[in-house]
């Protein structure tokens, strides 16, 4: 695997003519019971292969359009409509918290969603593996969760959301609650997932530092109600895949960039 | 539990018995009055056959209605996880039952059905609401964000039930399984009082009453301490069950590492 070369699909001009996006979000609104209004008009596409990231303060709605886009929330207004006609079934979902069933070892927390689209059998049991392996936990298999470090159980739900071989990753702020250390690995260690499988992920995040460091395109969103200030894309999204990155000037001036936006969205 | 945990209660209740033991002989009481532990102890030998026959008797009807009990209990917290409006409407009709006390239900039972079957049905009373709420409860604190997960793969309502909403419910049930087994045992003994001489007149509680009568006082405690060991014993056993099945992910039965 070549580290520095980024996901061929996402160096396609998100804004060519040809292209068709994975997902059209078209004018999604949503009010909770509350009354609070939590998103307002928001429109954008998601491009296949690109690794967006929505970037914004807490409580601006973050996370209500990720769970629309993942049709666990349904819009008041407006709708997600799909390239294939629905969201595709190889969806991954990375929640804030690990989420894992405590009564479980991590193999069959990782195996949890082929039971639950009904793949069995020796397939199953040889995906499991494979997925424990791409985030380094094989050895781990017969743990149970109360047994692992934070960083790991998120690897344990990183795992359980590949095993699907997801088309489409859905995760919100998978690592907010991590120490620095491991959230900057398992920082690299997502974006080389993201190059070999070639997925599409939906990344949200308070931390402008992520979303610099991640994403080949970053949606600003504003508070209160959640819109959508501005958009930023790097392109192309050389240079991320060194770990030296973190300390260059080309990084820098992205966070610059980013810090600057959510300045202006307020 | 570690013997040390076990040495401090085992004294307590060695001095409790050591004490009276002293005072039936010091004070010269008449058995009738307060029997000595050691005659209470030969009354248990002397009247073994009886007692243990009335002991056996007293642990089925706890046993039957326990199972009785955690059977209705899980099956309609499963319909209230199912059923918002099952829910709203059953509760309070379960409060209902439980805040009514079984010794006034006991003798219109008594009226409807067989004296064993009366017995039975006001223990399983006892012991089925901590059983339900619990459940019910387990069953609905199921994480959210699982809950997500599964509805992002369309698990339907059994797959939900079988693999999320039970397993998270474990704990809560089984803290409600150990409740309702000192219910069912307390049930079981203020109905088979209620029964009286209606009951088949078998039970330990009904040898209480009896001994009474005759006022033989050392095989009225003898009955009791069988009775209180019958507790200790189911106490004992149901704790034991939920450790073993928490022991390697829930907190409460998790040691401190």
């Amino acid at each position: 695997m070549t580290r520095r070369r980024a996901n061929p699909a996402a160096r396609r001009p998100p804004n060519a003519a040809k292209a068709v996006p994975l997902a059209d979000v078209r004018g999604v609104s949503k009010t909770f019971e509350s009354g609070v209004t939590a998103l307002r008009d928001i429109s954008f596409a998601i491009w296949p292969g690109e690794f967006l990231s929505l970037l914004g303060a807490s409580g601006c709605g973050k996370t209500s359009l990720l769970r629309i886009i993942a049709g666990l929330l349904s819009p008041d207004a407006g709708r997600v409509s799909w390239k294939q006609g629905r969201r595709p079934r190889e969806t991954g979902f990375v929640f804030q918290e690990p989420a894992l069933m405590p009564w479980a070892d991590v193999r069959t927390n990782v195996r949890l969603p082929l039971r639950l689209i009904g793949v069995e059998g020796s397939d199953a049991g040889r995906r499991t593996e494979e997925a424990l392996a791409a985030v380094g936990l094989r050895d781990f298999a017969d743990a149970y969760p109360h047994e692992l470090s934070g960083g790991m159980k998120m690897r344990v739900s990183l795992a359980r959301a590949l095993i699907v071989k997801p088309k489409l990753l859905l995760m919100d702020e998978p690592f907010a609650a991590l120490d620095e250390i491991s959230r900057f690995r398992l920082n690299d260690e997502l974006l080389a997932l993201w190059q070999s499988i070639g997925c599409t992920i939906v990344f949200v995040t308070h931390s402008v530092f992520e979303a610099a460091y991640l994403s080949s395109r970053t949606l600003i969103m504003s508070p209160r109600p959640g819109t959508i200030a501005e958009e930023i894309a790097f392109l192309p999204a050389t240079g991320r895949f060194d770990p030296q990155y973190r300390t260059s000037a080309g990084f820098t001036a992205r966070v610059r960039k980013l810090s600057e936006a959510l300045e202006r969205a307020g | 539990m570690r013997k040390r945990d076990l040495a401090a209660p085992f004294m307590a209740i060695g001095l409790l018995i050591a004490i009276w033991e002293i005072s039936v002989r010091f004070f010269a009481i008449a058995p009738q009055i307060l029997p000595a532990p050691s005659l209470i102890l030969r009354t248990l030998f002397v009247d073994a056959g009886l007692l243990s026959g009335s002991l056996v008797v007293t642990l089925r009807i706890t046993l039957s209605a326990l199972l009785v009990a955690t059977i209705a209990g899980v099956l309609l917290a499963i319909l209230f996880s199912a059923s918002r409006f099952a829910e709203r409407a059953l509760f309070p009709v379960a409060v209902i039952f439980q805040v009514t006390p079984v010794i006034a239900i006991a003798p219109l039972l008594l009226i409807y059905m067989e004296p064993g079957n009366a017995v039975l049905a006001c223990a399983a009373l006892v012991a089925f609401f901590p059983i339900l709420s619990n459940t019910a409860l387990g069953l609905a604190s199921a994480d959210r964000q699982l809950r997500d997960l599964f509805a992002l793969y369309d698990a339907g309502w059994l797959k939900t039930l079988l693999y999320l909403r039970l397993p998270a419910a474990l704990p809560n049930f089984l803290g409600g399984l150990r409740i309702g087994g000192g219910l069912a045992l307390i049930g079981a003994v203020v109905s088979e009082i209620a029964a009286g001489s209606a009951g088949a007149g078998s039970g330990l509680a009904w040898r209480i009453v009896e001994a009474g009568h005759r006022v033989n006082i050392p095989r009225m405690y003898a009955a009791l301490v069988l009775i209180m060991l019958a507790g200790i014993a189911l106490f004992a056993l149901l704790s034991w069950l939920q450790h073993r099945v928490l022991h390697r992910w829930h907190a409460s039965a998790m040691s401190a590492e």
